[in-house]
Order: structure tokens, then C-alpha cells, then sequence
């Protein structure tokens, strides 16, 4: 544990030694800070009948971003070091590959979490200025968080697989969002399916990120997605480390 | 320290390093020679456990690289070629970093960094990031860091490629230096850096081990049929050269003049040397003589006749 420990210092450390990080996180809030004052602006104009917190885990707004933070967060967890040859330095230290795999994923995951706490504070904010709950119980934040932390576990591992796939940053970048792009809208079939209860719009429920959010901002903590983004992040991982020792023994 | 059995590396259809097999002892340093692309890289970064063989085996302290790759690794500082290193960090930083990664203890990563930052001569850039730092410099961090953790073995992948003659001197110093403690294994197309550095030498060429020897016994290989260079003055060259083909040990001579004075190039017989007999012939003719003497025959000339003529 201790040598994953130092690899994920490292990582982080790397992560935000990078204007690029301030950058991401800058625009980041900057769309969350809208997305959060959207929804309040509609609620106030009587025009929604949901919780504050509903309101901003359910927008474009929201999804906007969300799916637009991977490729910055991950591109370069490996691309980066097959690039610059530390990959060498990297795997002649006596690490376990799949050690250097989860720290890297960690540090990933580590820098997604801190764009997404400041929304805590959004919510903080609202509660003390006008004294209002901005959920319905603390099911709500339990939900909406949980599910927000295991969509992140799984765009991430994507993400790093595609980083692990090659040397070039933008490659890596253009392969996690295209990959990230076509799960989320596969995920939206389920709209366009006007029949409830066919076979195919039950199984587009377990990747669709937006009914998970619509339940799990709800409080409505559903077993099935949790299994799902658990066990296809295991999968990704998993397939991360072996692609990674794949070109490693190819180099 | 290190063994190596028939070690091979193919790359598809391509065969970078051959089947080869060597052996260093404690406390030597090996010198790897070959032109670019003859398997000197690929073979070290096999032995410092970053590429598994296709074939064959290798130990490094008793470890085998490749089964037991964790606890080799712990005895084996690598500095791969051109040596990558994180620029965002500064230097002390990043020596700590590489130190607790490869298993130095809390209590001693102070001693230990600051140790390495003295004989690799950082202790005036300690605070620098390392993406500010000069070549040179940032060659001596790349060694600092592969000799953090104390590994018995320190495989060096061109440790002075790129490095202006001062630099150069520098490095080489530091790594004579180290032999007293580490087994060194260095891998240069530069000749004369093999004849100051290493006790020796493998010379390999297209993935196969050609020779290994130590740099003396190399070039006394081919000493034997060195050449003498003797330059007199002599009333006519041609007849001086054909008056010495007659003397025991002399194969042919070439003459070459410097204005009244002759230049001849005597190749000798194998096995022998004439330059007494000559010495006394010169003195039966009373001819003047500027020089009479042998030159060492160079690593470049064993090098040239192992590989026939390879490039370096």
C-alpha cells in the first residue's frame, strides 16, 4: 500500500502542478456556477416542481460539463510518460503494474472529485440565505453524490484506457470522449423508445446515466446501476492494465 | 552479479539481441560497444526488467530478472537513454520522490538524498526544477536518481551522449567514482570512454556478442600484426625500403618522404617485433633517425575488425 500511496502523491501532485488544471477547474465552475443559478432562475419563476438539488444534477447544464471534464482529467495519466520515456524510469523501480494502473486511475478520479466539492458549497449557500431545505432529505445529496462519484469511476477508467492506448495526449483525448459520447447517448435511446416495457428499453435503463441521476437525485439509491458502474469499471480497469503492459512489452 | 543465458529479443520478424550470454562479477565495470541499433539498449532495458525476453534468462543478484522482476529491481539502478525525468519537479523533490518509490526508508531518505545530490555535484540546484536544468545537469540528476536506493548494479544507457567535453569529463569522473561501491554496466559508442572506464568489454554487433575481453587484451588481439613507423634520413628511399623487406620480421614497407627525411611503414610479421633489428641496421648505414617507434593499435581498429567495418 505504501508504494501506491507515493505513486498517488505523484499524481497528483503532477496533476496540479499544470496551468492546464486551473484552467479546467476555472470553466468548470464557472458552468456549474450558471447551471446552478439556471435552476434556482426556473424555480423561482414557478415553472419546476423539483428539489434545488434535482434542478442542477438534471440539467444540460449539467451534463455539459460533466461529460466534457474526462478527456481533461485523464489524457495524460499515461500518454504523457510513453511520451516523455519516464514510462522506462517509471517501471524499473520496483512497482507492481497494476499498482502504477490504480494510482493513476486514483489521481485521475482524485482530480475529478475536486471539481464536483465545490457544488457542495452551492447548496450550502442556499440553505443559509434563504433557509430553505435545497432537498427533500439527505437521501437526496446521499443519491445524487453517490451516483455522481460511480458515473465518475467509470468515465475516468475509460478515460485512462484510452489514455494507455497511446503516446499522443489529443489521441487520448478524442478516444475517451468519443467513447464517452456514444455510452451516454446510447443511454438516451431509452427516450426515443416510446413503449415502456420492451426488452430494449430496459436494457438501455442500465447505461443511461440520466434516468440513474433522475432517480438517484431523488433519493432513489437502485441496486442496478450501482452493479453496473462498479463492475464495468473493474472491467475497464482491468483492460487498462493489460493494454498498458501490451505496449510496454511491444515498445 | 549479473548472468545472462541465452537472452534473445524479437521484435516480430526482426531479432534485436541474439542469444547471447555473459557473465559480470562484483565491483567490474563492463563496457557494452556497438554501433546504433546493435541490441545494446533493448539488452539493457531487459536486464533492468522494462522489457521481458522472448527467450532466455538473466539474474541480477541472485534475482531472476524476470520471475522474480520486484525484488531484481530493488538491486538495479537504470538510467535509460536521454533520461527521462519529470520536468515539473524540482530536483531534491524529485530524488525523494524516485528514493521512497524504490524502497528507502523514511528515516534515511535525507542521508541518501543528500548524499547523491553531493557526488553528483546538485547541491547548488538542489531547489532548481529540473525542467530549468542544463543537459549536463540534467544527466547527473538521471544518475542520482539511479543510485539513490544503493542498487548493487547501475545500468547506464549512454550516460554521455550529448554532453559537451567538459560535461563528459565530468560524468566519467563520477561514474569512476562509483565503482567502489556498485557494479557498472555502460553501454557508449565512444571508444576511448571504454578504454578509460571499463575493466571490460563486450563488443556487440547486429544482436550478437562478437567479442568480450578486457580493452588490453582486445587490442594486444590485433597488436600482433601491428605496423613500426621508422623515419630517417636515407640517401635513396626506394633502395633503404627495399634493403629493409630483407630484414627478419618485416612484411612489406611503405614509404612516404618529409622533404629529406623518409617516412616508412613497416608491417610487421606476425609475432614479431623489429624495431631492434632495425635500430641496428640504421646504425650499420649511419643513417639519422627522428623516430622508431609503435603505435598502440586503438579500440577503433579492433572495433572495425570485429564488426568489418560498421559504422559507429
Amino acid at each position: 500500500m505504501g508504494r501506491f500511496f507515493i505513486l498517488f502523491r505523484r499524481e497528483v501532485a503532477s496533476t496540479f502542478h499544470q496551468p492546464i488544471a486551473y484552467v479546467v477547474l476555472f470553466f468548470f465552475l464557472v458552468i456549474t456556477g450558471f447551471n446552478f443559478h439556471a435552476g434556482i432562475t426556473m424555480l423561482n419563476n414557478g415553472r419546476g416542481t423539483t428539489t434545488v438539488v434535482e434542478a442542477f444534477f438534471n440539467t444540460m447544464y449539467f451534463w455539459f460539463p460533466f461529460l466534457l471534464v474526462f478527456p481533461f482529467t485523464t489524457m495524460r495519466v499515461f500518454a504523457e510518460e510513453s511520451k516523455m520515456g519516464t514510462i522506462e524510469t517509471l517501471m524499473t523501480a520496483p512497482v507492481r503494474d497494476s499498482q502504477v494502473v490504480l494510482a493513476k486511475y486514483a489521481g485521475a478520479l482524485f482530480f475529478y472529485l475536486v471539481l464536483w466539492a465545490p457544488s457542495l458549497l452551492y447548496f450550502v449557500t442556499f440553505q443559509t440565505i434563504t433557509g430553505m431545505n435545497a432537498a427533500g432529505a439527505a437521501g437526496s445529496y446521499i443519491g445524487a453524490y453517490s451516483i455522481l462519484i460511480m458515473m465518475g469511476m467509470l468515465y475516468t477508467s475509460i478515460g485512462c484506457l484510452a489514455s494507455a492506448l497511446t503516446d499522443n495526449q489529443i489521441v487520448a483525448a478524442m478516444i475517451s470522449f468519443a467513447s464517452i459520447l456514444t455510452l451516454f447517448f446510447l443511454g438516451l435511446l431509452s427516450f426515443i423508445m416510446p413503449a415502456t416495457g420492451s426488452i430494449l428499453r430496459e436494457v438501455t435503463y442500465y447505461f443511461s446515466p440520466i434516468e440513474h441521476m433522475v432517480d438517484f437525485s431523488r433519493g432513489i439509491v437502485d441496486s442496478r446501476p450501482v452493479v453496473f458502474y462498479i463492475s464495468s469499471t473493474l472491467l475497464v480497469l482491468f483492460a487498462t492494465l493489460h493494454v498498458f503492459q501490451y505496449r510496454r512489452w511491444k515498445s | 552479479m549479473v548472468k545472462v543465458e541465452k537472452l534473445t529479443k524479437k521484435f516480430g520478424a526482426n531479432t534485436a539481441v541474439d542469444s547471447i550470454d555473459f557473465e559480470v562479477q562484483k565491483g567490474e565495470i563492463v563496457g557494452f560497444l556497438g554501433p546504433n541499433g546493435a541490441g545494446k539498449s533493448t539488452t539493457m532495458k531487459m536486464l533492468a526488467g522494462f522489457l521481458p525476453p522472448t527467450s532466455g534468462t538473466a539474474e541480477v543478484a541472485g534475482y531472476d530478472v524476470f520471475t522474480d522482476s520486484l525484488r531484481a529491481r530493488e538491486h538495479i539502478g537504470y538510467m535509460p537513454e536521454n533520461v527521462p525525468l519529470y520536468t515539473d519537479m524540482r530536483v531534491s523533490e524529485f530524488l525523494r520522490y524516485r528514493a521512497s518509490l524504490k524502497g528507502v526508508p523514511g528515516r534515511r531518505l535525507r542521508e541518501r538524498i543528500s548524499d547523491v545530490l553531493e557526488l553528483c555535484g546538485l547541491e547548488d540546484v538542489e531547489k532548481k526544477m529540473i525542467s530549468r536544468l542544463s543537459k549536463g545537469y540534467r544527466q547527473r540528476v538521471g544518475l542520482a536518481d539511479a543510485m539513490v536506493h544503493e542498487p548493487d548494479l547501475l545500468i547506464l544507457d549512454e550516460p554521455t551522449i550529448g554532453l559537451d567535453p567538459n560535461q563528459i569529463r565530468l560524468v566519467r569522473d563520477l561514474i569512476r567514482n562509483l565503482r567502489r561501491h556498485h557494479t557498472i554496466l555502460i553501454s557508449t559508442h565512444i571508444l576511448p570512454e571504454v578504454e578509460m572506464l571499463c575493466s571490460r568489454v563486450i563488443i556487440i554487433n547486429k544482436g550478437r556478442i562478437e567479442a568480450l575481453d578486457t580493452p588490453q587484451n582486445l587490442r594486444a588481439r590485433l597488436g600482433q600484426e601491428g605496423h613500426v613507423l621508422f623515419d630517417a634520413r636515407v640517401p635513396d628511399a626506394r633502395v633503404a625500403a627495399a634493403e629493409l623487406r630483407k630484414l627478419e620480421g618485416v612484411q612489406t614497407v611503405s614509404i612516404r618522404n618529409d622533404g629529406p627525411w623518409s617516412i616508412f611503414k613497416i608491417q610487421c610479421t606476425p609475432g614479431h617485433d623489429p624495431r631492434e633489428t632495425i635500430y641496428q641496421f640504421a646504425v650499420e648505414k649511419s643513417w639519422p633517425v627522428r623516430e622508431l617507434s609503435r603505435p598502440p593499435v586503438s579500440l577503433e581498429q579492433v572495433f572495425a575488425e570485429v564488426t568489418n567495418g560498421e559504422e559507429l
